[in-house]
């Protein structure tokens, strides 16, 4: 929980359904870990004492629970590790994969409880033909968080529920009203919650210091100026890289070992294909064969048509019909059958 | 087997005693009076402070009642005497503090907000049992030095510090010397004249008082200036009308806490040292702390391959109330700074978990203990990847499997 509205909602979702229902908040990090001076206490605690008030407001349990080390390991560190490395990362399908599907299912189950619930907005259904559980998108397209559930294993699908995932804000809202949740009025959390200013150069240059300046270049390899740490720009970027060109120019590659960063015009900012790694399938544990389905990776992004190819150790290559925008190293790809979500990985 | 409930955490606080609740309960609906009035309703009220003030100074060994100052607490009497020293060293030109690497945060970060300020304050290291010298405090003081601050007993491993000897290295250099003796009061004797402590933190809900009361000793002769301005209470030194209940609580509480001190202990002890050798069965386990200098009620064991906190909720489902060093006031836990400054590695520490025990206790308890925990320690490891490559990379035999 979150004290925000769509937890607070879920749960009085779950109580109306006869659920015996707990409440949890993840303690992720500490204002410190980020940077921040201004309380040099042990714990950001404003979020947990939102979350713990709807607790009380509802009558149900709540515990915290301090998840401080694995957040650093398997967050903060991979998301600084990835940027280095030229990639854009996103940390919130790391989070809920180490954290909230893991540890966090883990622990409610070493409590006694039988699943965890999330306010996610994605809806799962059972296949007695296949046996599996199946991930769907949610009804209002806007709100779909699918893309950052892909990596759900079956354990893990059969052990949550999404009690909010087929509603739309609306519903949310009027249900929050009506159970005098206003305090659940907390604005949609944002962009990364360890990065609360959005500045993640500033972010990763406090922690490793001052990335080198290098050569901004196309890629014929003319240089057109210099940029200030690879850190600060990001795939598909079109304004404030500070060079002027013919015709509109967007960041195509961060080329690492030389320390450049590669310019294009529109047309070479689109690929035919990807590779991924880290890959899990939803409704099969494999493919063997080429897979025709959509793909996007992006989170809100139209998903396209492509065919993925199974390539060695549990790797696939994602051949687009048509060439598609920005693909960038580190973040995922996901596929989608209609409205079922087949999988996805990590773009290498 | 039937569940029981055992309360094993009397260093995070106490069930305030039939005495203490007893000796509260006239001045909420009875004797209500504000102290200052000058009618006999106020005026009972001010003999109850006055009566509980004395109570203090038995307790402490005190040379005067009047140096007991009655405070919110042991944070507020640790940032008063801290704050109030560096004040008068800072008058002298003396800006210099020594306290230690493992103090309670109510120490450790009034420290940090006087460096800040323009303090140097050194941390002396803690040997790996958790223990420092008064050599240690004799080599760091300088001619610039106004405050050494070092805790009585530490809260979370149950050392206890050789606050008489590190008294007399203070005196002889002319160096003022504060304790927090919040974990110490009712365990260990303590007198403030003979160990020629200055300064003397206390808590009242450790001791089987209410929460929210505490008290600061005071030497006569130094000049504290205020914390906290307001009314002429506590001599002009401490405002705010007096919590006449709770003081009255705390009076009561701590000539309890102070009576039999021996008595209890030997009871206590060796319920700990049952505890500890059963614990200590378990494969992969040590021991925080020292053996000898340790408080009679507490036991602190690093579990390795294990998290402190799922350790604790799988007690709690068994009824066990113990906790992994300081809690915040999340209930979520950090790493504890008392085992990373013994030398615990970060792993370590983080599987870690502190029984604090009292006389209220039994054998009973201990048996129950005993018998519940190696097991949860067992089912734990069994889920736990890091367990699993702990078993690994150093050829331990993985006694989960069997």
């Amino acid at each position: 929980m979150s004290g925000g509205v769509d937890s607070s909602v879920a749960v009085k979702l779950l109580q109306e359904m006869g659920y015996e229902v707990a409440g949890a908040t993840m303690h992720l990090y500490s204002n410190e870990d980020i940077g921040l001076e201004d309380t040099k206490t042990c714990c950001s605690l404003s979020d947990v004492e939102d979350a713990r008030l709807v607790a009380l407001k509802l009558g149900i349990d709540f515990y915290v629970f301090g998840f401080e080390t694995a957040f650093k390991e398997k967050v903060i560190d991979s998301f600084v590790n990835t940027y280095l490395e030229g990639g854009t990362p996103n940390p919130c399908i790391e989070c809920n994969r180490y954290l909230k599907f893991r540890k966090f299912l883990e622990r409610a189950r070493l409590l006694g409880y039988d699943m965890i619930a999330t306010g996610h907005y994605v809806t799962k259904e059972y296949s007695e033909s296949k046996g599996r559980w199946l991930l769907k998108r949610a009804p209002d397209r806007k709100k779909d968080q699918s893309y950052v559930l892909f990596h759900l294993d079956q354990y893990q699908l059969e052990h949550t529920l999404f009690p909010v995932g087929d509603m739309n804000k609306e519903q949310i809202r009027s249900i929050a009203e009506k159970n005098g949740l206003v305090n659940a009025d907390k604005p949609d959390s944002q962009d990364i919650c360890f990065i609360p200013d959005g500045d993640y150069g500033k972010f990763i240059t406090e922690r490793n210091g001052e990335q080198p300046a290098g050569d901004i270049v196309l890629s014929d390899g003319t240089v057109l100026g210099r940029h200030r740490g690879l850190i600060n720009y990001t795939v598909g970027q079109r304004r404030g890289v500070g060079v002027s060109y013919s015709e509109p120019l967007f960041v195509i590659d961060k080329d690492i070992s030389h320390n450049k960063l590669v310019m294009g015009t529109a047309e070479e900012i689109f690929r035919p294909f990807l590779t991924a790694k880290n890959v899990n399938f939803i409704p099969f544990d494999t493919i063997d064969e080429p897979l025709r389905c959509t793909a996007q990776t992006r989170y809100h992004q139209q998903d396209v048509p492509c065919t993925v190819y199974p390539v060695e150790d549990g790797r696939v290559r994602v051949e687009f019909d048509d060439p598609h925008k920005a693909i960038s190293k580190g973040q995922a790809v996901v596929f989608y059958d209609g409205e079922y979500v087949l999988g996805g990985g990590t773009i290498e | 087997m039937s569940k029981r409930f055992v309360y094993a955490d009397n260093s995070a606080t106490t069930k305030v005693s039939e005495n203490a609740l007893k000796a509260a309960l006239p001045y909420f609906t009875q004797n209500y009076g504000n102290p200052s009035s000058i009618y006999s309703l106020g005026m009972e009220a001010a003999k109850a402070v006055l009566s509980a003030r004395q109570q203090v100074a038995n307790a402490l060994g005190a040379a005067r009642v009047n140096e007991i100052y009655f405070t919110s607490g042991g944070s507020e009497s640790d940032n008063w005497a801290i704050r109030g020293a560096a004040a008068l060293g800072e008058k002298k030109g003396k800006k210099h503090i020594i306290t230690t690497a493992f103090e309670h945060h109510a120490v450790l970060h009034t420290c940090e907000y006087l460096e800040k300020q323009g303090f140097e304050v050194t941390y002396l290291p803690v040997s790996s049992k958790g223990l420092i010298t008064a050599q240690q405090v004799e080599k760091a003081i300088r001619e610039d030095t106004c405050l050494v601050t070092v805790m009585f007993a530490n809260n979370e491993i149950g050392t206890i510090m050789p606050i008489e000897e590190i008294g007399k290295v203070c005196k002889a250099h002319n160096v003022l010397f504060h304790t927090d003796a919040v974990q110490a009061v009712g365990h260990t004797d303590i007198n403030v004249q003979t160990m020629n402590i200055d300064m003397l933190s206390l808590s009242g809900h450790k001791i089987h008082a209410p929460k929210g009361i505490g008290a600061l000793y005071c030497r006569t002769g130094i000049n504290l200036p205020n914390l906290i301005y307001g009314g002429a209470q506590e001599r002009n030194r401490r405002a705010g009308t007096e919590n006449v209940p709770s003081i009255a609580a705390l009076g009561a509480a701590i000539t309890d806490a102070v009576t039999d001190i021996e008595i209890k202990n030997s009871k206590t002890s060796a319920m700990r040292d049952r505890l500890i050798e059963g614990i200590l069965k378990i494969p992969q386990t040590r021991l925080n702390g020292d053996t000898e200098h340790r408080l009679a009620g507490n036991v602190n064991i690093s579990f390795r391959g294990i998290e402190g906190e799922s350790l604790l909720l799988t007690l709690d489902l068994k009824g066990i109330a113990a906790s992994s060093g300081s809690a915040c006031t999340s209930g979520s836990l950090d790493p504890s700074h008392v085992l990373l400054a013994i030398g615990l590695p970060h792993e370590i520490a983080h599987g870690s978990l502190r029984l604090s025990i009292n006389e209220e206790n039994t054998e009973e308890d201990v048996d129950y203990i005993l018998e519940v925990l190696p097991e949860i320690v067992k089912k734990l490891r069994k889920m736990s990847p890091l367990w699993e490559r702990i078993c690994k990379t150093e050829g331990i035999e993985d006694y989960t499997e069997k």
